[in-house]
């Protein structure tokens, strides 16, 4: 039985601005079973950019033999528009994919590692350790470049291998991170399974390692406890939240269920709270309907579907 | 998912959570926690009472009319869900809501579990007396703390809504009968916008005064986000005691999980919700409505609060039903693919 926690944190306040890391051109649209053209890629990172999200991750630069969906990521880098006020990292999953990043003109690279040994084995085919060792050789690179690295967490509050995951293994593998160089650590509710009790806990192992300045929460809606957890989060003092345009990206580990969380839904929960973002929600909801129109697919947004509905 | 299942009954956090109750000042400027010393070192509720209104809230909303034999196995099947509360019709005139016109034949065909009550809505006196002699045990009275809505819901003013339901109470007072209070536009109104907490402040009050056990403070359009919820919650626990108080939130803005988080961090220990998240919003035709029971009780559970024995998957539900049920939800989804 758990004792009870105490969370002294909570009595901080809630942050004046939360920074949205929007992961729909790549998180959401690589979990797509339809292949996306490049030119709609294109078209819904240059709209994301015009809604003032300071982060739009653009891409991934992993083997086109493991994630085709991502194949065309140096065109998709190089025809972009990039705004002066956002930032495009790209995914880099070894030395291999680095170098491609950069010879593309990526500016911002992120590495994923995971808090579960068994989802590492079979995501990356490595164990937690070597996936470690690979992305040492990244950042110590793109220090050299200066070039940031975020680090990303998956499993964070449950595997869909192993279960429940030790909140102490999801501490000890972001501060590896962290202390590799990653300048912020997103940590991640994989399979969305968390509520705000396990992401309270977790979070309070991690920030006994890791600044909360230098975490950011990236939460799945598979059992529709996203934005509840991401409260919860912001509650115990983090303020950068990962999200993805209409929600797009479903969970690869519970077919047809939902995955990542709107950001047009989190944007509506933010600023109703006074929270600010610098981000048009009505712009998200422009890009979100634009990319579920090329995907013939419905929004994942629940704001989205109440203002497309009432009049 | 068998794994996820298994990990979802160990995930379960602990008894308690030590959570500071926390106020936000002014949430549309920015968003400041203000410590509130009189509830500093609050915790979470141990147990969440889980008022069950897919029956009632939920069927009302759907377009075509089920048929009774149906309205009466899901009843029963959530009785033995363990839900202590379920809401289970509504006597008000079959003219105005035709779902609800077999009324007496529900509440008669029911199998009522002991220990579990079974609320049904009753607008005015004939609706009390018509539903008392069908054998109900208990009732609720639904006012607005906006007038507009009001006068558009039920043709008159708040005010002359409360003396109805007056009548109402005095009524079941004499029986013995317990009444609960609902008052819908808490943290917003299709037609007014933005609803001042003191309004909704005023009208709960004036239900609890009048009798009413419990009130049931209802999120109608779902626009409500954590920081309008803990302002409205403020000004109603000044004028009612917060163990008579629910949230009832809706899930239009996908806000419900969140606001109800924030609810019971304010001593809130009782939520309505609706299986399978049935009902809609009619103000928002296609968008969602009602929060659902299954994803509520999923997020106490995690939060190691107690709610009822077994429900979390409607997964005993007849496939014959399902076409009955256009709204899935979060776990429903996940859990049927």
């Amino acid at each position: 039985e758990n004792s009870a926690l105490e969370f002294c944190t909570l009595t901080r306040e809630f942050p004046e601005y939360v920074k949205m890391i929007e992961v729909g051109p790549r998180d959401g649209l690589q979990n797509e079973k339809e292949m996306v053209p490049t030119r709609v890629k294109i078209q819904l990172i240059n709209m994301l950019s015009e809604t003032g999200l300071p982060v739009i991750e653009a891409t991934s630069f992993v083997s086109s033999k493991w994630v085709p969906q991502m194949a065309d990521h140096t065109e998709v880098l190089q025809a972009i528009h990039r705004s002066s006020h956002a930032r495009y990292p790209v995914l880099t999953p070894n030395m291999h994919g680095f170098q491609d990043a950069v010879a593309a003109g990526a500016t911002e690279v992120a590495v994923f590692g995971s808090a579960s040994e068994t989802f590492s084995q079979k995501n990356i085919n490595c164990s937690i350790d070597d996936s470690m060792l690979r992305f040492e050789e990244v950042i110590c690179t793109a220090k050299q470049q200066q070039i940031p690295v975020r680090g990303y967490v998956s499993c964070a509050l449950g595997c869909p291998y192993e279960g429940p995951i030790e909140p102490t293994k999801v501490a000890e593998v972001v501060k590896r991170l962290y202390e590799l160089g990653c300048y912020e650590v997103s940590l991640g509710d994989t399979i969305g399974v968390g509520t705000p009790g396990s992401m309270a806990k977790m979070l309070q192992y991690v920030m006994k390692e890791v600044p909360s300045s230098a975490l950011a929460v990236h939460c799945h809606d598979t059992y529709g406890q996203a934005l509840a957890n991401i409260l919860t989060a912001l509650q115990m003092g983090i303020c950068a939240v990962d999200s993805s345009v209409a929600g797009l990206g479903g969970c690869p580990y519970a077919q047809g269920a939902s995955g990542n969380v709107s950001t047009e839904d989190v944007l509506y929960m933010l600023h109703g709270m006074g929270i600010k973002t610098g981000v048009d929600l009505s712009k998200v909801i422009e890009a979100g309907d634009f990319i579920c129109k090329a995907l013939n697919r419905k929004t994942n947004s629940k704001v989205a579907q109440a203002r497309s509905k009432s009049s | 998912m068998a794994a996820v299942l298994r990990f979802v009954n160990r995930t379960c956090f602990g008894s308690r959570m030590g959570l500071q109750c926390l106020s936000l000042s002014r949430p549309v400027a920015v968003a400041k926690l203000v410590q509130d010393g009189a509830s500093a070192g609050k915790t979470l509720p141990e147990r969440v009472k889980i008022v069950e209104v897919g029956p009632r809230d939920g069927l009302q909303n759907e377009k075509t009319v089920v048929p009774s034999e149906v309205k009466i196995h899901l009843i029963d099947m959530l009785s033995e869900a363990g839900l202590s509360v379920i809401e289970a019709t509504s006597f008000v005139s079959p003219k105005w809501v035709p779902q609800m016109a077999d009324q007496v034949e529900v509440m008669m065909g029911i199998h009522r579990r002991p220990g579990v009550s079974y609320p049904v809505l009753t607008p005015n006196l004939k609706g009390f007396l018509a539903a008392v002699n069908a054998g109900a045990a208990e009732v609720a009275i639904f006012g607005a703390a906006s007038e507009l809505f009001s006068k558009k819901n039920i043709n008159c003013s708040v005010d002359e809504s409360l003396q109805r339901f007056e009548v109402v109470t005095k009524a079941a007072k004499e029986a013995g009968v317990p009444v609960r209070g609902y008052v819908s536009c808490v943290l917003g109104c299709p037609y007014e916008g933005k609803v001042s907490p003191d309004k909704v402040a005023q009208v709960a009050k004036r239900l609890y005064s009048m009798g009413c056990y419990e009130i049931s403070l209802g999120d109608t359009i779902g626009v409500g986000t954590p920081g309008g919820m803990t302002e409205m919650l403020q000004a109603v626990s000044r004028e009612v005691p917060v163990n008579a108080l629910a949230v009832h939130c809706h899930d239009t803005y996908g806000q419900a999980l969140a606001n109800i988080l924030i609810a019971l961090q304010m001593g809130i220990s009782v939520v309505d919700s609706s299986v399978a998240g049935l009902g809609g919003c009619p103000y928002a035709q296609g968008a969602s409505g009602n929060v659902a029971t299954e994803d509520v009780v999923y997020m106490l559970h995690g939060l190691g609060i107690q709610t009822v024995r077994i429900l979390l998957f409607p997964l005993f539900l007849p496939v014959s039903h399902f076409h009955f049920l256009p709204q899935f939800n979060g776990i429903w989804q996940t859990v049927t693919r």
